[in-house]
């Protein structure tokens, strides 16, 4: 299973429902094609560092996708087909959280190694040369 | 070294971060300087592994107008 952040920007004028239908909708997309949104999230008006189709702001929306990845193309689709999406982008988590959860549990088990060596040892000398 | 900076230990290895978000404007803000550009490592002190994530992050958060490409 893998596990997607799908980002997109609303134009500034955008009515409260239209944003909503279209969140509503998303999210039918995903479960019709065997996906599950696990969340969404409406990040809310924020300035735009740079301009995107002559508008300064956008209202930020992010859905957490699971699944196939097959959702995920009908779901870019949608996104680039609609009027009020000014900008939308879609990335792959699961791999890197996976890396990540492997590296802190890896430093659990370093440290706890160490603990042990340093009460086996009593003087160790405090070199805390890391990585490079 | 006159002026120069001591070598130390990437700030990130150092606050344990093991996943760079994107969204995280605040951490990736550390890491660009006014210009927009994208920090060097020789001056940032960071390890290549986090370097390597933060350009991935730093990109990602440009594409989606959380930075910008530039700033005149």
């Amino acid at each position: 299973m893998r596990t997607f952040e799908v980002m997109f920007i609303a134009a500034p004028n955008t009515a409260e429902d239209d944003l909503k239908k279209l969140t509503s909708q998303l999210e039918t997309v995903v479960a019709d094609l065997g996906g599950t949104v696990t969340k969404v999230d409406q990040l809310g008006r924020r300035k735009l560092a740079y301009p995107i189709q002559k508008f300064d702001e956008g209202i930020y929306s992010l859905l957490n996708v699971e699944g196939s990845g097959r959702e995920i193309a009908e779901l870019e689709r949608r996104l680039r087909v609609s009027d009020i999406v000014i900008r939308h982008m879609t990335v792959r988590t699961d791999e890197d959280l996976q890396r990540a959860a492997k590296l802190k549990a890896g430093r659990k088990t370093a440290a706890a190694a160490r603990s042990q060596s340093e009460s086996d040892l009593a003087l160790n000398n405090d070199d805390e040369d890391m990585e490079e | 070294m006159g002026g120069g900076r001591r070598r130390r230990a990437c700030r990130l290895c150092a606050e344990k971060i093991d996943y760079i978000d994107y969204k995280d404007v605040k951490l990736l803000q550390l890491f660009v300087p006014e210009r927009g550009k994208i920090m060097p490592r020789r001056i940032s002190g960071t390890c290549a592994l986090h370097q390597r994530k933060l350009a991935e992050a730093i990109k990602r958060a440009r594409n989606i107008a959380l930075l910008p490409y530039t700033t005149h």
